[in-house]
């Protein structure tokens, strides 16, 4: 087909073992919150439904922590033998939020442990719930670390570099550099909203066959629950969204160029949405927003922004994918933001008029949860193309960063099989566990039919 | 103590604790399927699941946590066996993977599904091997660098003696391990029909155990000679290991104190672990890669033992509950529901 390039599939396993991993990492990150929402509230409220909701909930993320898990050991080591001179010089500086990780997943992985098989096991409820703090603190602390690593390759800092060799570290500088800010946040939350959707859909699946005849409020305060905390989520991913604009706008302007296929440098520059390049670099069939790029740039209309000229004709990133997964992630980020409003607008109303949710709300809750994680994937592929071709930002290039290694090729294969038969694997695992036992067998089992007591 | 030997010491010190509690976790599923086949399941699986099922994912963040501060402390290290190692790395992750989540899928999901029971059992015995290929690669003569770069010969750790008897000791070690600290785990919950078939899996396995390690000691000697003489100027620790090995088995055999003979399991093999590293340093890699030239810059690793200490503040007493509350408690042991 073509000629074997260690760099080339060295990109391809990573981007692919990224792509398996931050599905499973998402759910790891969003989940223990939602789920330690649900407990709190059910003690509080002393409601079994939530008490069940959140059993069940942490039911099926035992099964996608261990996907993570795996996917995330592979990873961790790819780092090193897909890209042994980018942590031969990298390590010099990222170790220590490396390092730091492993103890938020210590963290969680204990604690997650005793959570899972504790349920009964306390006669103060609260002390049950208190488990899942450590466990939601630590893979959320995991996203965090690892995510200033990320931050770093885009914005290195807190070293001299010395004919190819790292010097004068200082590893904190390292870690809060620039990109990390809105980097991580906003990471954490659209983690949150995802969760949130994931967790809405599949209860919204629910309630699509109870409008066929099950009727059970258990789906009804699962519903409110996670489109409630999607909402306030969501929005927090629009802002931190517009500020990571301005983040690029400050220290990487030819990523957000590249986004916008904005050529020259100008003020009162327009976003375009859609639309196609042609091989001469101009821009049709898109639709122009005037002002709004200086806006996110710069939150004024007047802000100057950098364009493609200006970016030495080597150091462009590819500009077709960058335009299209900015696009999607944005676009989702609006839809997202417009369904979890429409069901909160909703509840409002149902007190007054007690109108029953509508079948398309309910239908555009669940296409927003394959959305979501596509607006995860579209983001960190923008993220990651339009830093190409660098892997350490105006420091190291990619190709100087992979390996040397015969057979990348053979492995990438072989991963892909394993991601593949893991992921079926998991899904089967989890459409068994949720349909074959659904909330109001288990339910009715408990005996706790409508009432308030256990 | 200088910034490289904590470092080094500490990683090992982790690394001591993946090799028991990852043997313990692998041994035992490779148990579990076994007495699946042979019809013994129901006796032994109840003290199997009890103990797996809080602390699979722990044993995994042992190896991650080892492999992350070794590649923090030496970035060389990464260099040197990232590049050589693509291939049996690749191997060791992917059966890592199938271990994990087919254990995952086959507890919460699929409860005695034969074949989930088949992938994680069998993976997970593999998978000692296939990382302590690692250890025979340190020994120098597999990875080597000529003009800037590295070719790695693989075939070599076929034709070569040394590597057949580090995998043959991880083999069994990893059932010997695990069987004796079944043996100990369903004393403790009074199972005495579990005990009976754990104990005989200890028994069984002792022999061969000390016999690969003499086997590898005969090989290295074959391999490394510098590395072998240095264990010999190091003999007092191999002794007691071997020590520390016939209590065990004794007490073992003789039905008694099966709590201290698993101490002694943990001891045999802590010694000779503990000997083995010390002969090894400095190197980390024979002849490139050694703790002197490749530990990492000053302030990196300042931060790094910083973090550390901080890290253990928080690890220790979470540790101390998960054990208290499944390895410690009584009632949780004997499988009685309480509420505490
Ligand atoms: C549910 C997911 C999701 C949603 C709805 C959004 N994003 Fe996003 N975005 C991500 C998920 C994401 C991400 C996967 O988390 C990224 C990839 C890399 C990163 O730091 O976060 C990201 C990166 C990212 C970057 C690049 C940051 C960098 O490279 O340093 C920008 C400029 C934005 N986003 C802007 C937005 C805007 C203006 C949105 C408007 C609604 C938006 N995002 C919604
Ligand atoms: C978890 C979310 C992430 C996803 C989904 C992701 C996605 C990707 C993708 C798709 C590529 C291929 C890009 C291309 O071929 O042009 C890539 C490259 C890469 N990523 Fe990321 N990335 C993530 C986070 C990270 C983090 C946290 C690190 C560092 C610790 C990292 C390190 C790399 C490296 C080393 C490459 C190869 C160099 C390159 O092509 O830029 N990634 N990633
Ligand atoms: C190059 C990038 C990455 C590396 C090297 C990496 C490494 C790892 C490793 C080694 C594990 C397994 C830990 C264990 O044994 O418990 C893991 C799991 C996890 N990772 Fe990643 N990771 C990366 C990207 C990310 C990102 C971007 C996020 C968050 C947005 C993330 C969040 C998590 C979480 C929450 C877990 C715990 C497992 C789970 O709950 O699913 N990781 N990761």
């Amino acid at each position: 087909m073509f000629n074997y390039d260690p760099v080339l599939f060295s990109r391809i396993l990573t981007g692919l073992t990224l792509f398996v991993h931050i599905i499973y990492a998402t759910i790891g990150v969003g989940v223990p919150l939602i789920i330690a929402l649900a407990e709190w509230i059910g003690i509080k409220r002393n409601d079994p439904h939530y008490l069940l909701m959140a059993r069940r909930w942490a039911r099926g993320f035992t099964v996608t922590v261990a996907v993570g898990v795996v996917t995330g050991t592979a990873i961790g080591l790819q780092l090193s033998l897909l890209w042994p001179n980018f942590m031969r010089v990298a390590g010099q500086a990222i170790a220590l939020p490396l390092f730091m990780e492993t103890f938020a997943f210590f963290v969680e992985a204990i604690f997650l442990g005793i959570y899972l098989y504790t349920w009964d096991r306390f006669k103060n409820r609260m002390v049950h719930f208190l488990l899942l703090i450590p466990v939601a603190i630590g893979s959320s602390a995991s996203a965090f670390f690892i995510t200033t690593v990320n931050a770093f390759m885009n914005a290195p800092r807190g070293f001299d570099m010395v004919e190819g060799q790292m010097t004068n570290i200082q590893p904190l500088l390292a870690m809060f550099n620039p990109a990390m800010p809105t980097k991580v946040s906003h990471v954490l939350v659209t983690a949150y909203v995802t969760s949130a959707f994931l967790l809405a859909a599949i209860a919204a699946i629910a309630a699509i066959a109870m409008l066929r005849g099950r009727n059970h409020t258990y789906y009804k305060k699962a519903l409110r629950l996670t489109m409630t905390s999607a909402l306030v989520f969501a929005l927090a991913s629009a802002l931190i969204g517009d500020l990571s604009g301005k983040y690029l706008h400050e220290y990487q302007p030819e990523k957000l160029a590249a986004a916008e296929w904005h050529f020259e440098t100008t003020d009162k520059a327009s976003l375009i949405l859609g639309g196609i390049l042609t091989e001469e670099n101009e821009v049709k069939f898109a639709i122009k927003i005037p002002f709004a790029l200086s806006i996110l740039a710069g939150s004024t209309p007047d802000t100057v922004v950098k364009g493609l000229n200006e970016v030495p004709p080597d150091e462009l990133p590819p500009l077709r994918p960058t335009h299209y997964f900015f696009d999607s992630m944005v676009f989702i980020g609006i839809y997202l933001t417009l369904v979890a409003l429409w069901y909160v607008i909703w509840q409002r109303r149902k007190r007054k008029t007690g109108k029953p949710i509508s079948r398309m709300l309910l239908w555009a809750i669940v296409i927003g949860a394959p959305l979501a994680v596509m607006a995860i994937e579209s983001g960190w592929m923008f993220a990651e193309i339009g830093r190409q071709p660098w892997i350490l930002w105006k420091v190291m290039t990619v190709a100087e960063g992979a390996t040397t290694s015969n057979h990348v090729d053979t492995m990438l294969w072989l991963f892909a099989l394993l991601y593949a038969v893991l992921t079926l694997t998991a899904i089967r695992v989890l459409i068994r566990m949720f349909k074959d036992n659904p909330a109001e067998e288990e339910i009715a089992a408990l005996g706790i039919e409508g009432g308030t007591k256990i | 103590m200088s910034y490289e030997l904590l470092g080094i010491t500490v990683l090992w010190i982790f690394l001591f604790g993946y090799l028991i509690v990852a043997s313990i976790d692998f041994g035992a599923g490779f148990f579990s399927y076994v007495s699946s086949i042979t019809g013994k399941r129901h006796i032994i699986n109840n003290v199997i699941e009890r103990y797996l099922s809080p602390v699979w994912e722990v044993t995994n963040v042992f190896l991650i946590f080892f492999y992350v501060g070794l590649v923090g402390f030496f970035p060389d290290a990464a260099y040197y066996y990232g590049t050589a190692l693509l291939v049996p790395g690749s191997l060791a992750t992917i059966l890592l993977a199938i271990r994990g989540s087919y254990y995952a899928f086959s507890t919460y999901g699929f409860k005695n599904n034969r074949v989930y029971m088949f992938l994680y059992g069998v993976s997970g015995w593999l998978i000692p091997a296939a990382l302590s290929t690692v250890l025979a690669v340190s020994e120098g003569g597999y990875i080597t660098e000529q003009g800037g770069s590295i070719t790695f010969a693989f075939g070599k750790l076929f034709t070569n003696i040394y590597p057949y008897s580090v995998i043959l000791l991880a083999l069994v070690s990893v059932l010997y391990i695990s069987a004796m600290f079944l043996t100990y785990y369903a004393a403790k919950a009074e199972d005495s029909a579990a005990l009976e078939v754990v104990r005989k899996y200890a028994l069984f396995w002792s022999t061969p155990t000390i016999l690969a390690s003499l086997f590898v000691f005969y090989a290295i000697r074959g391999h490394n000679l510098d590395h072998f003489n240095n264990m010999v100027s190091n003999a007092w620790m191999f002794i007691l290991s071997f020590l520390f090995f016939l209590i065990a088995v004794f007490c073992v055999w003789k039905r008694r104190n099966y709590g201290w003979a698993f101490a002694c399991v943990v001891l045999q093999f802590g010694f000779a672990w503990f000997g083995y590293g010390k002969a090894h340093l400095p190197y980390v890699l024979y002849p490139y890669v050694n703790i002197h030239d490749s530990i990492t810059n000053p302030s990196m690793a300042t931060a790094l033992i910083v973090v550390f200490i901080l890290g253990l503040l928080i690890l220790i007493p979470s540790l101390f509950l998960l054990l208290r509350l499944f390895l410690f408690d009584a009632n949780y042991v004997k499988g009685n529901k309480t509420k505490a």
